[in-house]
């Protein structure tokens, strides 16, 4: 009922010291910064409003859902993207999705349930759209000078000081591409899978796809469907597993057996004789033999794609070692002759707006040092939500990220000693992992076993309330 | 209340999401909108969404409040649930109240107000209202066994609680109205009508809802003691509409006790501390 009064910036107020480059800076008192209103964007906004904060969200689009608004041309999503994970464990905590929804929603879904989402607790009213952030910078009492200016690059910076800011701007949107010999003089079609849309790009052509993530996958599946040849290059054997098994959402079973605390070796051995009755050995099917365990990588759910290959409308072949002028040349020595590769090969997360060393990443290999995946030493006043890598949904992991920073920015003034001995946990943290062991690649620095996560979480959010 | 720590890890509920089943939602919207919160009807065990659409719908609707209100599986028109569990009854109203264009005020009656506090742990209310709550416990069956024995002895072994109409109104409702009332009653399922007495205490509320109770202090199904107590879980004190039956929402002055409602909401009551 109550509506923000707090709206529209105020002129730069000429008492707050100018930036270093002596422009002046708009002071927002305690207002927190929220960049990105995508999924955890959003849950931030709502949550920290929810704690009383007045709060700035910055978003480069003109609408909400980040990754999962295809109109975005950040979004990675495709037309026929659903969710990997069931609904019970991807929907917001404390705003469930329609329970007459599938088990696996499509994206068009996803979306719907996000601008609901915002209108629902009236977001929109704190969301700057079409305004992207340029830099982010630490400034004297634990306070945030955030710059900012139109997407696109035009129009004058502005440059505003905050209390806190939320880092919520993804980590699916900077493509990872390979470098592969010969790449620049290959004459066929090559594009990552973020400019995958439509299978009407795979029509009657020979398509390579590279990757076995969940992405390389479904895309495999619609080449087999769509194209006229597919091969399927894998740098490992992966474990597919079903969407379902035993008549249940797979991730639903895996659920169970965690609630049930059911330990890791045990739950791999069930997993993998599960997978040896339905799927049956992928070995016969030309693929690979998995080198690791179940849970070791991030987990893959396509019912589809064994399928096709027993279908041989897909063909699975090993890493691919060089391009040539026509030709791909495998690492088993085959050659082949796709007219189109696509790149499944992943995303990285990018802060371009922040220096590395305020996330602990000095040297900038691309893997900050957190704790929690969310909080930085040094910087109490920082959070960053979403850079999870889950093996299941990551939109609870987000909202109680966001719970917890907003408790812990509450507690900032109400009682500081307990603020304080959490960022001394923050410090004698960081890197901490909440999986078992996982290959070690750039998207796997990120992975967490969901509810690791989340017990991890909850102590600290106990022990930041004393209780 | 807020001793209780928060529950981040939920593995059953993940594992075993509700079943999902056909409710009735009744609805009555002003025709303009006055950028008021909507308000979630939940009734209690028995009744069903009827009972709310006889008067308070209309009249919410009429002070510019968007009014809905639901039947809880197994209750009025929706589908029949007769191995519902209190959880089932609480999915039904987070569902609800998340479907709703804006955050909701939950209103909960009778057992309907316990329903109310487990979904203010699912669900962020902009407020809430517990009217006549029959929160649990087993000073309830004391009282209930004391005031109407043959309705409530049967329940105790597993058939539907009966309530009569002595309890559910005063005298000033007329008799003929009030039999009406008594034989659309229907009955909650066995398992939540023991969880009421057995069941786990709610879990603190999410997102701070400032939280009214009311009742009437001659209410033969909630003792004035219960509604106190219930006040001061949520640090209040009760408003207390004497005179009345349990049935609030049905009785002769049914007025007064919205109309109440209706005001606190208007002044816009502040965020609960914590």
């Amino acid at each position: 009922m109550s509506s923000s009064t707090d709206l529209g910036r105020p002129d730069p107020d000429p008492a707050v010291a100018p930036t270093t480059d002596g422009r002046p800076v708009s002071d927002r008192g305690d207002t927190v910064c929220v960049i990105g209103a995508g999924a955890s964007g959003l849950t931030a906004v709502k949550n920290l409003r929810e704690a009383g904060f007045g709060v700035d969200c910055y978003e480069r689009e003109t609408g909400v859902g980040g990754a999962w608004n295809w109109r975005h041309d950040r979004s990675p999503v495709y037309a026929s993207t659903h969710l990997i994970s069931s609904r019970p464990f991807t929907q917001f905590p404390d705003f469930p999705m329609p329970d007459d929804w599938p088990d696996y929603p499509h994206h068009a879904q996803l979306l719907s349930y996000f601008e609901r989402y915002a209108d629902h607790f009236d977001l929109r009213q704190h969301v700057w759209f079409g305004t992207e952030v340029v830099r982010v910078e630490p400034v004297e009492g634990d306070r945030w000078d955030v710059t900012t200016r139109s997407t696109g690059g035009y129009g004058p910076e502005r440059t505003s000081r905050y209390a806190a800011v939320v880092l919520a701007n993804g980590h699916n949107w900077s493509p990872k591409l390979p470098r592969y010999e010969g790449l620049e003089q290959f004459r066929g079609e090559v594009m990552h899978a973020s400019s995958y849309k439509d299978p009407a790009q795979l029509r009657g052509k020979r398509v390579l796809v590279v990757g076995a993530g969940n992405t390389g996958c479904d895309i495999a599946v619609e080449a087999a469907q769509q194209a006229s040849r597919c091969w399927h290059s894998t740098r490992r054997g992966y474990w597919y597993a079903p969407k379902y098994v035993f008549g249940r959402p797979a991730d639903q079973v895996n659920d169970t057996m965690l609630a049930l605390r059911v330990p890791l070796r045990v739950r791999q051995w069930l997993y993998h004789w599960t997978l040896r009755l339905t799927v049956g050995d992928l070995t016969r099917f030309g693929l690979p033999r998995p080198d690791h365990r179940v849970y070791e990588t991030h987990p893959i759910a396509n019912s589809q794609l064994v399928y096709y290959v027993g279908h041989g409308e897909v063909t699975p072949v090993p890493d691919v070692a060089r391009f040539g002028d026509r030709t791909v040349e495998l690492t088993d020595g085959r050659e082949i002759d796709p007219d189109l590769v696509v790149f499944a090969t992943g995303y990285l997360p990018r802060f371009e707006f922040l220096e590395g060393r305020v996330l602990g990443d000095a040297d900038g290999s691309g893997r900050p040092r957190l704790w929690l995946n969310a909080f930085a030493a040094g910087h109490p006043t920082l959070a960053v939500v979403g850079l999870v890598q889950p093996d299941s949904g990551i939109f609870p992991i987000s909202h109680w990220q966001s719970v917890l920073f907003a408790r812990l920015l509450t507690l900032r003034t109400t009682r500081p000693d307990r603020a304080a001995a959490f960022g001394r946990r923050v410090a004698a943290g960081l890197g901490e992992r909440y999986s078992g062991k996982v290959k070690d690649s750039t998207r796997h620095w990120f992975e967490v076993g969901h509810a690791d996560y989340l017990r991890a979480l909850q102590r600290a959010l106990h022990d930041l309330e004393g209780k | 209340m807020n001793a209780q720590p928060v529950q981040v890890v939920r593995g059953w509920e993940w594992a075993r999401p509700e079943r999902p089943a056909r409710r009735e939602v009744v609805a009555a919207v002003p025709e303009l909108d006055q950028a008021k919160p909507p308000l979630l009807f939940v009734p209690g065990f028995g009744h069903g969404a009827w009972a709310f659409a006889e008067h308070w719908l209309g009249h919410a609707a009429g002070r510019g409040f968007p009014a809905y209100a639901l039947s809880l599986r197994g209750h009025g028109d929706s589908e029949p649930a007769p191995g519902a569990t209190l959880r089932s009854y609480t999915h039904d109203v987070v569902q609800v109240a998340a479907s709703l264009p804006r955050q909701a005020v939950l209103v909960g009656h009778g057992a309907g107000a316990r329903v109310v506090a487990h979904a203010l742990a699912r669900y962020p209310a902009r407020a809430a209202v517990l009217v006549a709550p029959v929160l649990g416990g087993w000073g309830i069956l004391g009282t209930a066994l004391r005031r109407n024995p043959v309705g409530t002895v049967p329940a105790v072994f597993g058939a539907g609680l009966r309530l009569n109409r002595r309890q559910l109104f005063s005298r000033e409702l007329p008799d003929a109205e009030a039999r009406r009332h008594v034989a659309r009653l229907g009955r909650a399922s066995r398992r939540a009508q023991w969880q009421l007495l057995t069941g786990r205490q709610p879990e603190p509320a999410v997102g701070r809802p400032p939280v009214l109770v009311l009742g009437s202090p001659d209410d033969r199904v909630v003792p004035p003691g219960a509604l106190t107590r219930a006040a001061r879980r949520y640090a209040s004190a009760p408003l207390l509409f004497p005179g009345m039956g349990h049935d609030l929402m049905l009785d002769a002055r049914w007025r007064e006790p919205v109309d109440a409602i209706l005001d606190w909401l208007e002044k816009d009551p502040a965020p609960a501390a914590g």
